[in-house]
């Protein structure tokens, strides 16, 4: 009896914090969206309206090419590192895995040091061949500053994949006579493929919701989370901002919940 | 010979990634002890610019801080009962409870942000204190905390150690405090590294959230590279990295004795 009791006493606080301040805010959000002058059109004009068209859709395409370079970049990483050990390893983790906690606006500094106005590859092109090579405000530098945030956390989980997988079947496959693609095709990816799906889509979701860096740049690339944040503060047009935003968290969260449940079968199998 | 370019051409790869993650690093902490960033190290270095820093921008950082705590107090406080909730319950409705409390890890932060001003924006007192930032910062990382905790009870056998205590006549809420809480201490210290790394380093919900009266250190930072010469945001920085990296080396630590724990 008084077990019952207890149960309910520990779960409590969160029942009532989740649903004060997530469930109620989000329906309130999903309200705000069909609302306003616009109603349930504005979901509409997300894909009619040329402005918003197009920022997500360069958002998209910045994801997808942010997700496919640092899962190329993390597997080679991961698989030269894995199951070799050398003096400083730990160390050399350490930073490959520091960037981590960077929010994104410092991720964005990062990226303005390495090639903004004064940044180390203009500095290094002025004295070289006399141009001040500048790209952080631009599509590629906010490329890199989004595959500098999310290789860390990919190369975490692909290399804790490759720890566990047997160098002995590499060693044989070679053995067997396998080039190294071969061997890449046949016996690494696969075992790699369940990491690098669950990390994928982590990636994916990141990029699409990622704010800090694009705002530190102040490209005028408008990605999806900027212009939320332009529609709601500067155009004060909140329920087009509730609108995308409701869109944008309905493409992260069906994109994880994809991904989570094809884990799932593949620990299964 | 395949096999010596290959793994040259991953040694390459490694190399070059660390750099390209590292160098900006390091320049920004010679670009904030620097005299002038752009005359370079022949210019000197100086304290100056952290200095100025300090006079600054001093108050968001103890405001992080302090945010980062209060943040800890409510996850702890909410997360660990609740993770031990679920857990004790389990199936379906843990499943689905635990699915609803990760929410705010798949959703933007800016998309939570708008929806609480968009609730709770009128409450004017709320609205403008600190609080508001800190339910912010709870909201996003207390399933971080709920992840590490469920993530030990899941290794131990809570239901023996429970029932035996059970068995002694100790009742429900001294079972939980006396033998389950200590059990699961290394989670909850994993947890509790997590959540105040993650909200020390917050940014997406509190530019939101933030007023003016309660701006934290990201949110200076964005302030900062917005409108102060280099020196002064990258000695602001380095602020930052002098407040995270003890706690990035005590999360390592953690999860090495953890480690250790599993293997041994």
């Amino acid at each position: 009896m008084t077990s019952k009791r207890f149960d309910l006493l520990l779960i409590l606080p969160l029942a009532i914090f989740t649903l004060a301040f997530l469930i109620l805010p989000l329906a309130r959000l999903a309200v705000e969206a069909g609302s306003g002058p616009g109603g349930l059109a504005n979901f509409v004009a997300i894909l009619t309206e040329a402005r918003f068209r197009n920022s997500l859709f360069v958002t998209l395409i910045l994801a997808v090419v942010t997700t496919v370079a640092t899962l190329t970049v993390a597997t080679i990483a991961a698989q030269t590192l894995a199951n070799r050990k050398f003096l400083g390893r730990g160390l050399l983790l350490s930073l490959l895995t520091f960037p981590l906690a960077f929010p994104g606006v410092v991720v964005g500094f990062m990226i303005i040091l390495f090639g903004g106005r004064l940044g180390l590859v203009g500095g290094v092109t002025k004295s070289l061949f006399g141009t001040n090579v500048i790209f952080a405000y631009s599509l590629f530098g906010l490329f890199l500053g989004y595959l500098y945030f999310s290789v860390p956390r990919v190369l975490l989980t692909i290399l804790a994949a490759a720890e566990k997988l047997d160098p002995s079947l590499v060693e044989a496959a070679r053995s067997l006579g396998a080039g190294p693609f071969a061997i890449q095709r046949d016996v690494v990816l696969p075992a790699l493929f369940p990491a690098m799906y669950t990390a994928g889509a982590l990636c994916f979701a990141t990029a699409m919701g990622a704010f800090g860096t694009a705002f530190t740049l102040a490209t005028n690339i408008d990605v999806v989370p900027m212009l939320i944040y332009t529609e709601f503060t500067l155009a004060t047009n909140a329920s087009m901002a509730a609108a995308i935003s409701i869109a944008l968290g309905l493409i992260t969260w069906v994109t994880l919940a994809i991904a989570r449940s094809h884990a799932m079968r593949g620990e299964g199998v | 010979m395949h096999r010596r370019w290959t793994s040259l051409a991953g040694i390459v790869v490694t190399a070059l990634l660390t750099l390209f993650l590292v160098i900006p690093v390091l320049l920004s902490v010679y670009a904030g002890l620097t005299v002038s960033y752009a005359r370079g190290m022949s210019a000197g270095f100086t304290l100056d610019w952290v200095r100025q820093v300090w006079e600054l921008y001093s108050e968001t950082v103890w405001r992080s801080l302090a945010v980062a705590l209060l943040t800890l107090m409510l996850t702890l406080l909410i997360g660990v009962p609740g993770a031990y909730a679920l857990v004790r319950r389990g199936g379906r409705f843990a499943r689905v409870v635990e699915e609803i409390v990760t929410l705010p890890v798949a959703v933007p932060g800016l998309a939570l942000a708008l929806a609480l001003i968009l609730s709770y924006g009128n409450l004017g007192i709320f609205r403008q204190s600190t609080l508001f930032v800190v339910v912010g910062h709870v909201l996003f990382t207390l399933p971080f905390m709920m992840r590490a905790v469920i993530a030990v009870l899941e290794t131990i056998d809570w239901r023996t150690l429970d029932e035996g205590a059970a068995s002694l006549g100790a009742p429900a809420w001294r079972r939980f405090i006396d033998v389950i809480l200590p059990n699961v201490r290394p989670g909850v210290v994993a947890g509790a590294l997590t959540v105040l790394t993650l909200s020390i380093g917050e940014f997406n919900l509190t530019w939101m959230l933030h007023t003016p009266m309660t701006k934290t250190l990201p949110v200076g930072l964005a302030d900062a590279y917005a409108s102060m010469r280099l020196e002064i945001a990258s000695a602001y920085t380095l602020v930052f990295l002098i407040m995270i990296i003890p706690l990035l080396i005590g999360i390592q630590l953690v999860a090495g004795l953890t480690e250790k724990r599993m293997t041994s």
